[in-house]
C-alpha cells in the first residue's frame, strides 16, 4: 500500500464494472483475498471472481455466538466481520524464520526463503484497518522491525469497504476507528442497490480503477451512500466508556471482579487468536530425528496459554485471573504506555468468539460502576466527619 | 557408544498406540538407526530381556497379573514412558470403575469365575513412577517421535499443555460451537491431535485429556444454559479420558447434581 499522498476523489463502478475488478487485479499481478463463506462462516480466502463473494448472505452476532443468515436482497458485503482477521495473512499463524544444517566444516545457518506476492485485500472494515496500523506500530515502528510483516504489508492493495450494518457485538464507535475508513486504504467502496461508490485514495488504486468504467459521482448517489453508512452508526449499540480507562483498570488490579470473571474464562485462547491486534507468538526450534536440520519456527501464541509466561523457575501467571487480567489491562490500558494507542479497535470479535460469550464492555463497565461507587461512598463518609 | 535399546509393552489396550510407531514410516529407518528396538512384539517376533534404556508402555492396569508385572518393566527400565488415555488415564474401560465389575463379568462371561481381574482400570502412574507421559487416543506418531528424539537429544519434550482451540485457530477452523452450537471440549483439553475433529465439524472428544488449568465447570455450566442436561454434558466427558482426574471430579459433580435435582 503507498503512503504517498494523493488527492483522493470519488466515483461510481456499477454491479457489472465490479464484477471486473477481479480480471483486472489479476491483470496487475495481485493475488485477491476477501470474504467467503466456509465453514458455517464469512471467513477471509481466495477471491476468483464475484461469485466467490457471500452474496445474499450476512450474519448475526451475539456473545458466544455467531450465525449465518440469509438476506433478503444480493448485497456482497451485507454483514460485519468474521472469525478471521486480516493478521492471518500480514502475520501468518505458522512460519519458518530460519534453519541451521549440520555438515562436515560445522553448522550452516540460513534465513528462510520466502516469496511475498502482492496481494489485494478486499473488503476491510474500518476497524480492521485501524488493526492493520497498530500491528504496524509493534511490528515496524519499533527498535526490531519485522522483516516479514514488512514485506507482505508493502505489497498489499488495501480495497476498503464502509459498513452499512453492524453487530450487536460491534463498538467502533467507542474506540474511534469507524465504522467509516478515512485512510489507509487504497480504494474504499459503499455498497449500493445499484453499485458502488468508490473513494479513490491512492495511484495503485487509481490504476486499478482507470481499467474499469467508473461513471460520475451524482448527489443521488452521495446521499444514498451517506444515508447507508449512517445506517451501521445508528445500529450500533455496545459502548466501551474509555474516559481514563488506563487508570481505572491499574488501580483495580486486586479488585474482587477479576475473581469472577476468572470463574467464567476458559483460558483457552480465543479471544486473542480471534483479535486483530494480538501478536504473541512463540519461537522453538524444531530438529529431526537425526539432530542434523534444525528450523526455527513461530507460532501465534497466546497469554491464556498456561505454558507463555514459564520462564525459568515457573509460571509467572499461573492463575486464569492472573491471565485474563493481563490480557484486558494489556488490552486496554498498558498497550498505550507501549505503543501510544489502544490495542482494541473494538471489532467485538473477542465477545462473539468467547466460547462462553464473555463481554469485555461489560468487564469493564462492572470494574467503572464499583469505582464509582466506592467513591461516592468515601465522599459521604468524607461529608459525614465532624469538623 | 552402543545404541540405546527400547522396548514396547502392552496392558489393557487395543494397540492403536504402539502402532504409532509403525505408523510412523517416514521416521522409522531414522527411528531404527538411532536405537535398538529389542522388544516390540507388535513388529518382531525376536523378544529380548531387560535391562531396557526406553520403555514405552500401552494399556492400564486391570489385572493382579498386570499390577505385578508393571513392577518388574520398572524395575527393568531406565525411562519408563506411558503412551495413550489407557496409560495415562486408565482408557475407556475405566468407565467400569463407576460400575459393578462383578455384575459385569456375569452378564458376559459364562464362567466368570475363571475371570481374574480388579476392581478398577488405572493409570500405569498409579502403581510405579512414570518418566513421561504421552496423552491421546491414540498418541500422535510426529508427538511420539518427539519424545523419542528428546531422549536421546536429552532435551524436554515439546508436548504443549494448551487448549485444542489454539490449534484450532492456527489452522484457520472456525469456532463449530459459536457459529454451530456443537458442544466441543476443546476449550477444556490439551493440545496435540492437530485440532482435527472441528476441522471436520465435529466437537472435541477430549482424547488428549485434560489441558492445563481446564476450567470445566464454566464449559459445563454453559453447556447446560444452552439447554443440555446434566447427564449429557457429564457423558461427553465419560469417554477416553474419563478417569483423568479433572474430567472425573467435573463429570461426578454433575451426576451427583442431577441426581439431587431428580
Amino acid at each position: 500500500m503507498s503512503t504517498q499522498r494523493h488527492s483522493s476523489y470519488s466515483c461510481f463502478l456499477s454491479y457489472d464494472q465490479f464484477a471486473k475488478i477481479f480480471d483486472v487485479l489479476h491483470a496487475f499481478d495481485y493475488e485477491v483475498i476477501g470474504p467467503t463463506l466456509e465453514q458455517e462462516a464469512i471467513v477471509y480466502g481466495s477471491i476468483r471472481t464475484v461469485d466467490d463473494l457471500p452474496r445474499g448472505w450476512t450474519d448475526i452476532q451475539e456473545p458466544g455466538r455467531y450465525r449465518l443468515q440469509q438476506r433478503e436482497d444480493d448485497a456482497l458485503f451485507g454483514y460485519v466481520v468474521g472469525p478471521h482477521s486480516w493478521k492471518q495473512f500480514l502475520f501468518p499463524p505458522v512460519s519458518t524464520l530460519s534453519t541451521a544444517d549440520r555438515t562436515d566444516v560445522g553448522w550452516q545457518f540460513s534465513e528462510a526463503k520466502q516469496e511475498f506476492p502482492k496481494v489485494a485485500y478486499l473488503g476491510v472494515r474500518a476497524c480492521e484497518i485501524a488493526a492493520m496500523q497498530i500491528q504496524d506500530r509493534v511490528f515496524l515502528e519499533g527498535p526490531y522491525v519485522d522483516h516479514e510483516y514488512q514485506s507482505r504489508r508493502r505489497q498489499a492493495l488495501i480495497i476498503a469497504v464502509n459498513c452499512t450494518q453492524a453487530a450487536s457485538t460491534c463498538f467502533c464507535t467507542s474506540m474511534n476507528t469507524g465504522p467509516r475508513c478515512q485512510q489507509g486504504f487504497d480504494l474504499a467502496l459503499t455498497e449500493l442497490p445499484e453499485g458502488f461508490l468508490v473513494e479513490v485514495a491512492t495511484p495503485e488504486g487509481e490504476a486499478v480503477i482507470n481499467s474499469l468504467e467508473s461513471e460520475d459521482v451524482t448527489p443521488e448517489i452521495e446521499t444514498a451512500a451517506e444515508t447507508a453508512r449512517q445506517n451501521a452508526v445508528e445500529q450500533i449499540k455496545k459502548e466501551l466508556d474509555t474516559t481514563d480507562i488506563r487508570n481505572l483498570l491499574m488501580s483495580n488490579l486486586e479488585h474482587p471482579h477479576w475473581d469472577e470473571v476468572a470463574e467464567r474464562c476458559l483460558s483457552c485462547t480465543n479471544c486473542t487468536m480471534v483479535c486483530p491486534t494480538c501478536f504473541c507468538s512463540s519461537v522453538e526450534e524444531v530438529s529431526d530425528l537425526s539432530g542434523d536440520h534444525v528450523e526455527r519456527q513461530r507460532q501465534w501464541d497466546s497469554c491464556f496459554n498456561v505454558s507463555f509466561s514459564y520462564m525459568n523457575g515457573g509460571l509467572v501467571r499461573n492463575s486464569i485471573r492472573n491471565r485474563y487480567r493481563q490480557w484486558l489491562t494489556h488490552k486496554l490500558a498498558t498497550w498505550n504506555d507501549q505503543f501510544g494507542t489502544s490495542g482494541c479497535v473494538g471489532c467485538g470479535r473477542c465477545i462473539t468468539w468467547c466460547p462462553v460469550g464473555i463481554d469485555l464492555t461489560e468487564e469493564v463497565a462492572i470494574l467503572r460502576q464499583s469505582q464509582e461507587q466506592s467513591l461516592l461512598e468515601s465522599e459521604q463518609e468524607a461529608d459525614h466527619l465532624p469538623g | 557408544m552402543s545404541k540405546p535399546t527400547l522396548a514396547v509393552f502392552k496392558f489393557a489396550s487395543c494397540d492403536g498406540c504402539q502402532l504409532a510407531l509403525l505408523d510412523a514410516e517416514d521416521q522409522l529407518l531414522a527411528v531404527a538407526g538411532a536405537i535398538n528396538i529389542v522388544n516390540f512384539p507388535e513388529a518382531s517376533s525376536r523378544m529380548e530381556s531387560g535391562p531396557y534404556d526406553i520403555a514405552l508402555v500401552e494399556g492400564s492396569i486391570t489385572t493382579p497379573r498386570d499390577a505385578e508385572r508393571i513392577q518388574q518393566i520398572r524395575r527393568d527400565a531406565r525411562y519408563l514412558i506411558t503412551i495413550g488415555a489407557c496409560a495415562t488415564a486408565g482408557g475407556i474401560q475405566a468407565l467400569r470403575n463407576w460400575g459393578d465389575t462383578a455384575e459385569f463379568m456375569r452378564a458376559v462371561y459364562a464362567t466368570p469365575e475363571y475371570i481374574q481381574v480388579l476392581d478398577n482400570s488405572t493409570p500405569i502412574a498409579e502403581h510405579v513412577s512414570v518418566d513421561f507421559e504421552l496423552r491421546g487416543c491414540p498418541i500422535n506418531q510426529h508427538q511420539l517421535i518427539e519424545v523419542i528424539q528428546s531422549l536421546l537429544a536429552g532435551q524436554v519434550p515439546r508436548t504443549p499443555r494448551h487448549s485444542v482451540c489454539l490449534d484450532c485457530k492456527r489452522r484457520g477452523t472456525v469456532c463449530v460451537t459459536v457459529a454451530q452450537g456443537i458442544a466441543c471440549l476443546g476449550p477444556v483439553t490439551q493440545s496435540g491431535c492437530h485440532a482435527i475433529c472441528p476441522s471436520y465439524n465435529r466437537g472435541c472428544y477430549g482424547c488428549y485429556g485434560p489441558a492445563a488449568q481446564p476450567n470445566l465447570i464454566s464449559l459445563s455450566t454453559h453447556a447446560i444454559n444452552a439447554g443440555d442436561s446434566g447427564t449429557q454434558t457429564a457423558h461427553r466427558l465419560r469417554n477416553f479420558n474419563a478417569y483423568a482426574t479433572p474430567f472425573r471430579e467435573e463429570s461426578q459433580r454433575l451426576k451427583n447434581q442431577s441426581e439431587e435435582e431428580a
